[in-house]
């Protein structure tokens, strides 16, 4: 890790943000590189600097004596009761509305989009909040149990180590309408997450490969599961392991 | 459970923490009780709606919203807010590294007042409040990735700010 990467992964790591592998890279150049080092010590003494007393307001007594009596007032009852005809005619609006939205949907974005964009934003995600694996192991005997009563079928899990795509670890995630297993790889320094669900469900292309914001996505469909396979990485490599799956 | 005695329940206990983000939004006492007590009669009308889960997140939501409604109708000159892409990054690197001292805090606190909005809000619920990035992404409705760069920004931006004004007090 270099000082720009780890400069602009500085704040997430000082907030607790970042998921562990990222976070060990972090603490093992703030000790080799004392300029990033002085930079989270100026980090820590602002946050220090500003959780003391002395930033937080707190209610004044007259706020809170008011607030009490907002629910004892007759007049400030919730306004759901109140307005029973305002709720009506927004439910008429809204019935018109969903069904409107019906009539129009081939104009609105596709299952597939939907589905693909989902799955871009769920590994964004698992990179950035400190949870991009729940187990831990580049053991794919640790991995493949793990899923064991946590899923309704059981994902194929391989380390594809000897071919350069270490198994970083596994987690849980939710796509598509349903719990899925969410298996991590590692290619130098790009994370691949492969999500895993039975294959017969509708919203996937059986092969389709695109890009996205950036991210490229590949499809398969192999013994009866469906692999999609979402990274930063380029397709060229990314195709690459989609094809060590298929083996 | 009476659906006032519920209320109560849920909203006292974090009244601290609805005034201290109205006040930070809007900058005064008299306005911030103005802006936390609407809020809290708006949570108290949307109650009914309220499914359970992080009772502070959700008034917090509230008096954001509030908030904003409220200096785009008093106060429009400060909603001249700046999209993300616009606001430029802080070259100046100076102070990055300050440790900051007990001294420091009427010129830290100005500094923090002068910040953006969206910058204020985000350090305000992840600092004062210890949101995470999840819980304040939710509220301010932003992408996790602008929680982030907004964060990186606003502490960037105290830095120097509060430097140059170091300099200047000096």
């Amino acid at each position: 890790m270099n000082c720009s990467e780890a400069s602009l992964l500085l704040h997430a790591y000082t907030d607790g943000e970042l998921d562990l592998v990222r976070s060990l890279d972090v603490e093992k150049h703030l000790q080799t590189c004392a300029a990033c080092a002085t930079q989270n010590r100026g980090l820590l003494s602002l946050r220090a600097a500003l959780r003391t007393p002395d930033f937080a307001y707190r209610a004044p007594q007259s706020l809170r004596k008011k607030v009490r009596q907002i629910s004892r007032t007759p007049d400030e009852k919730p306004r759901l009761t109140r307005m029973p005809w305002l709720w009506q005619w927004l439910a008429t609006g809204a019935t018109a509305l969903a069904v409107l939205t019906l009539m129009l949907r081939p104009a609105g974005p596709s299952d597939r989009d939907l589905l693909a964009n989902e799955m871009v934003a769920n590994h964004v995600r698992s990179l950035m909040v400190g949870h991009l694996t729940d187990v831990v192991s580049s053991d794919q005997h640790t991995v493949k149990p793990w899923f064991n009563g946590k899923l309704d079928f059981a994902p194929d899990v391989k380390d594809f180590a000897a071919q350069g795509f270490p198994l970083v670890g596994g987690r849980l995630d939710y796509l598509n309408g349903r719990a899925v297993a969410a298996l991590v790889y590692r290619r130098n320094q790009h994370f691949i997450n492969i999500f895993v669900w039975p294959a017969d469900r509708a919203g996937a292309d059986k092969t389709a490969t695109e890009n996205r914001r950036g991210y490229n996505l590949i499809n398969r469909d192999v013994n009866g599961l469906h692999y999609a396979l979402v990274s930063d990485l380029n397709l060229a490599e990314l195709s690459q392991l989609a094809d060590l799956i298929g083996k | 459970m009476e659906p006032q005695a519920g209320f109560e329940q849920i909203v006292l206990p974090h009244l601290d923490a609805a005034y201290n983000l109205a006040r930070w939004l809007a900058g005064n006492d008299h306005d911030a009780e103005d802006i936390a007590q609407e809020a809290c009669v708006r949570a108290w009308q949307f109650f009914g709606g309220y499914r359970g889960g992080n009772s502070r997140a959700w008034l917090l939501t509230i008096v954001r919203n509030t908030a904003y409604t409220w200096l785009k109708k008093n106060r429009p000159q400060t909603m001249v807010t700046l999209t993300d892409d616009d606001l430029a990054e802080v070259e100046d690197t100076a102070g990055q590294g300050r440790a900051f001292q007990n001294a420091d805090v009427p010129v830290l606190r100005a500094a923090l007042e002068e910040l953006p909005l969206e910058f204020r809000e985000a350090l305000v619920l992840r600092e004062l409040e210890g949101l995470s990035y999840k819980e304040i992404a939710d509220i301010a409705e932003v992408p996790l990735g602008t929680v982030m760069s907004r964060l990186a920004r606003a502490r960037r931006q105290l830095q120097t700010v509060f430097h140059r004004k170091g300099d200047v007090s000096k």
